[in-house]
């Protein structure tokens, strides 16, 4: 693995903790990221077919 | 009626998931909304996921970690995985808010949170066999939380030909087969209506 990928991977991952949670910055972009996925996926409006508007 | 266990099976089939359930053609008029797209790409996900995985059972090791054809499927391989796994914990979080067991959906929802189970003890196995010095730590990691469970006896997660089997036979004809099990009860019973619904809307149709 060469270039920047490397150079953003290679190294040991970031962790928050605050008390007793301790969370890894990338889990924590996932479930942010899975999160938005699933309110975009409740309230952006499904495309329909012309005739169903009639 | 036959009594031969041949026509018993047909007729309660016929009954219960008749062709037109099996492959319908149109949906109730309240599934139009992107959170019923998410079991389909779980779907397509494992797909994936599936035909990936043949590619590097024959091609072996020596090829998916030093050619760049080998790389990328096993780069599809692991990231079908993840995309796999955010499709289905998504799908789970809209039925769990759908309260999707409701209408003797029950056994459609217990498959699914069994597949669920199936699907983690699957990837956990796949990481044990990426033949790595990732795999190598995860396996050491791994078999003291085993140990401590006292089923270290009948997972060693440090044996790399038992958790190769259970990775390319075992877990994924399981995890198949109850696949298939939960798609079709999810043909029988129908999609779970909005908890709101009007009673004639589970018969609306586009």
């Amino acid at each position: 693995m060469t270039g920047w990928i490397s150079d953003f991977m290679n190294h040991p991952a970031t962790y928050l903790k605050s008390g007793w949670l301790q969370i890894s910055v990338s889990n924590l972009i996932v479930i942010l990221l899975m999160l938005t996925i699933f309110a975009l996926a409740i309230f952006v409006p499904f495309p329909r077919d012309k005739e169903d508007h009639k | 009626m036959s009594e031969m266990w041949t026509a018993k099976l047909r007729n309660k089939w016929q009954k219960n998931l008749p062709i037109e359930k099996l492959l319908p053609d149109d949906q109730p008029a309240f599934v139009v909304s992107w959170i019923y797209v998410f079991g389909v790409l779980t779907l397509s996900a494992l797909a994936v996921i599936i035909a990936s995985g043949i590619v590097l059972a024959f091609e072996g090791p020596a090829w998916y970690h030093t050619s760049d054809v080998g790389k990328f499927m096993n780069s599809m391989h692991f990231w079908s995985v993840q995309l796999f796994f955010v499709f289905m914990v998504i799908h789970l979080w809209g039925k769990y808010w759908m309260a999707a067991w409701r209408g003797n959906r029950f056994r459609t929802w217990a498959t699914g949170a069994v597949a669920f189970v199936a699907s983690i003890a699957t990837a956990f196995t796949g990481y044990l066999v990426q033949t790595n010095f990732d795999s190598q730590w995860i396996s050491f990691e791994a078999k003291d939380g085993f140990n401590s469970m006292g089923i270290g006896a009948f997972f060693n997660v440090t044996n790399l030909g038992q958790m190769l089997l259970l990775h390319v036979a075992f877990l994924p004809l399981l995890l198949g087969v109850i696949t298939v099990i939960h798609v079709l009860m999810v043909r029988r019973r129908g999609v779970v209506p909005p908890i709101d619904a009007e009673p004639q809307m589970n018969e609306a149709r586009l």
